[in-house]
C-alpha cells in the first residue's frame, strides 16, 4: 500500500450549533494531487483547517505525517505548507521580503531565489505585496507554503478570482511543485480544476464526504451519463447500438444518432460500427464532469 | 527573531505618517513652541509621542494583521505569530525612545530627575501600550482601529491636560484625569523633567492601570 501522509478518520468540527464537518474521512497518499471539492460552505476550508492544526476537531482523529495536528502542532507544522484562502500579508512588505522572513521561520528551508524563479516572480522581487495582482499574490502565497520544504502542500481555493490564464499559469505550477515531489491536498469548488489536477477526489457536500475516487472512476461511475453523437455512413440498427455494453439508450433526428450511456462509452460504440464498416461522421462526445456526478449525488449545484 | 525585527522595522520606516505623528510632530511643537509653553512642556511632547504610538500606531498595525490574516498565515508556520505582537511592541518602545531622545537633545536637555523619568516613562509607556492591545483586540480591522484609538486617546489628551492646563480644568475633569492614567503619566512625567520625585499615587495608577490592561489584553487578544 501506498505511505499514507494524512489521514483524517470521522472529523467533526462545530461552532456552537452549526455543524460546519459532520463526518469526513480520507487519506492522502504520499505524492499524489489529492482534492477537497465541493461548494462554498460544505465545510471544506473547516476541514484542511483542523488538519493544518488551526482548529480544534469537535471529534474524530487527523494524523498528519503520523502526529496530531493539535497534540503535537510543532513536527505538523514542519511537515505541511498551508496556502490560507484569506491570508494576506503587510501591504508594504517586498515580495523577496516575506519569501526571506518565511525561510528564517524552518529549520532547513528552500533557496527562495530558486523558488521565486519557479513561481515565475522573479521580476517582481522589489515589489511590494499591495501592488502584486491576485494571480502573483496566489503564486508568491504558493513559494511561501513551499518554502520550507514541506512534504504535503495544502492549497486553499488557489485560483478563485484569477483570470483563465492565471488559473491556467497557476495549475501549471501545481504541477511542477508535485513533479519535486511534493504531496498536494487542494481545496477547491471548481470541478474543472479537479479534473484537471487532480489524481483522486473528495467530493465534500453538508460536511460530509459523498464520493471519494479518482474523477475518471467519478466520471464513469453510477448515474454519472455520457453521450455519443454521431452520422452514420450507412444505415444502423437501433438493436446493434444497443447491445453494446454501457449502452442505456439510443435516439435517432434525421441522419444523427445519439447513444447515451456510461463506461468507455465511444470506443465500444465505434468499435461496434466499425465491426459492420459503418464510419461515425462527426462524431462527438459529450462526456460528464464532475459538476454533473456531484449533482447526481446530492441533487445539488457545486457552484 | 532577528530577522521579524527587522523586516517589522523596515515595514515601520516605510509607514510616514506615524514617523510624522510620533516623532516630528511633537518635536516640532516643541522647537516652535517650547520655550513660552513652560519648563514641563518636553514631557507633555512625550506623551504625545507615546498616546499616539499606543492608540493609534500600534492598535492599527496589529488590527490589520489581524482582520488581513497575516497572524493567521503565520500560525501555520513552526513560528508563533506571538513574536509579531513582542516585536511590534518592541518598535513602537523603541520609536518612543527614539522621540523622547531627539526632544531631549533639541529641547532643554536631560530631565533634571532621570532616574525618575525613566522609571515612569518605562511604566506609563507599558501601561498605555497594554491600553492599546485591548484597542487592536477589539478593533473589527484596521480602518477601524485608529478611529477607536483616537475616540479613546483624544479625551485622555483633554482629560490630562494636554489642550488646556490641568488647573484650568473643572473639578470633576480634574479627578476623572486622576485616575485616567494617562493624567498621572502627563504628571509624574513633568513632576520628574522638572527636577521632582514622582509622586507615589501616580505611580500606583500607572502601574494599576498595567495590570489592568495587561490582563484584559490578555483575555480579550484574538488571532483571527
Amino acid at each position: 500500500m501506498d505511505m499514507k501522509v494524512i489521514e483524517v478518520a470521522n472529523l467533526r468540527k462545530r461552532y456552537g450549533d452549526h455543524v460546519a464537518v459532520d463526518d469526513v474521512s480520507f487519506a492522502v497518499a504520499e505524492g499524489e494531487i489529492f482534492g477537497v471539492l465541493g461548494p462554498n460552505g460544505a465545510g471544506k476550508t473547516t476541514t484542511v483547517e483542523c488538519v493544518a492544526g488551526l482548529r480544534t476537531p469537535s471529534g474524530g482523529t487527523i494524523r498528519v505525517g503520523g502526529h496530531d495536528p493539535v497534540g503535537d502542532r510543532a513536527a505538523v507544522r514542519r511537515i505541511l505548507g498551508v496556502q490560507l484562502q484569506s491570508a494576506a500579508l503587510p501591504d508594504k512588505i517586498k515580495v523577496w521580503e516575506a519569501l526571506d522572513l518565511f525561510a528564517s521561520f524552518y529549520p532547513d528551508p528552500a533557496d527562495w531565489r530558486a523558488l521565486l524563479d519557479t513561481v515565475g516572480l522573479s521580476a517582481k522581487r522589489n515589489t511590494p505585496f499591495a501592488k502584486l495582482s491576485g494571480g502573483q499574490r496566489q503564486r508568491l502565497s504558493v513559494a511561501l507554503a513551499l518554502v520550507g520544504r514541506p512534504r504535503v502542500a495544502v492549497l486553499d481555493e488557489l485560483t478563485t478570482g484569477l483570470d483563465p490564464q492565471a488559473r491556467r499559469d497557476t495549475w501549471d505550477l501545481v504541477e511542477r511543485v508535485r513533479a519535486d515531489g511534493v504531496t498536494i491536498v487542494l481545496v477547491t469548488h471548481f470541478m474543472e480544476e479537479a479534473e484537471r489536477l487532480c489524481d483522486r477526489v473528495a467530493l465534500i457536500s453538508s460536511g460530509r464526504v459523498v464520493a471519494l475516487d479518482t474523477p475518471d472512476a467519478l466520471i464513469g461511475g453510477a448515474g454519472a451519463a455520457q453521450r455519443v453523437r454521431f452520422r452514420p455512413s450507412a444505415p444502423v440498427e437501433e438493436a446493434l447500438l444497443l447491445a453494446v455494453p454501457g449502452v442505456t439508450g439510443v435516439v435517432r433526428n434525421g441522419e444523427q444518432v445519439t447513444v447515451t450511456g456510461s463506461g468507455d462509452l465511444a470506443p465500444a460504440v465505434t468499435l461496434a460500427l466499425a465491426e459492420r464498416r459503418i464510419v461515425p461522421a462527426g462524431l462527438h462526445i459529450e462526456r460528464a464532469t464532475l459538476e454533473d456526478v456531484f449533482l447526481s449525488l446530492t441533487g445539488r449545484s457545486l457552484t | 527573531m532577528s530577522k521579524i525585527l527587522l523586516v517589522e522595522a523596515r515595514l515601520h520606516l516605510r509607514d510616514g505618517a506615524s514617523l510624522l505623528f510620533t516623532i516630528a510632530l511633537p518635536l516640532m511643537l516643541l522647537v516652535f513652541l517650547g520655550r513660552a509653553a513652560g519648563p514641563a512642556f518636553p514631557a507633555l511632547m512625550v506623551m504625545l509621542s507615546v498616546l499616539t504610538l499606543s492608540f493609534t500606531v500600534l492598535p492599527t498595525v496589529l488590527a490589520t494583521y489581524r482582520h488581513q490574516g497575516v497572524l493567521r498565515r503565520m500560525s501555520t508556520t513552526p513560528v508563533s505569530p506571538l513574536r509579531v505582537l513582542a516585536v511590534q511592541l518592541l518598535i513602537n518602545l523603541v520609536v518612543a525612545v527614539v522621540s523622547t531622545g531627539l526632544l531631549m537633545a533639541f529641547g532643554p536637555g536631560l530631565p533634571r530627575n532621570l532616574p525618575g523619568f525613566l522609571l515612569v516613562f518605562v511604566l506609563g509607556t507599558a501601561a498605555l501600550m497594554a491600553m492599546g492591545l485591548v484597542i487592536a483586540a477589539l478593533a473589527p480591522n484596521g480602518k477601524a482601529a485608529p478611529t477607536i484609538g483616537s475616540a479613546v486617546m483624544f479625551p485622555l489628551m483633554f482629560v490630562s491636560g494636554m489642550w488646556v492646563p490641568r488647573e484650568y480644568l473643572p473639578e470633576v475633569v480634574r479627578v476623572i484625569g486622576d485616575y485616567s492614567v494617562a493624567g498621572p503619566f502627563a504628571r509624574a512625567l513633568g513632576d520628574t523633567w522638572v527636577g521632582q520625585a514622582p509622586h507615589l499615587p501616580h505611580l500606583l495608577v500607572l502601574a494599576v492601570g498595567l495590570v489592568v490592561s495587561g490582563a484584559l489584553a490578555v483575555r480579550v487578544f484574538r488571532w483571527e
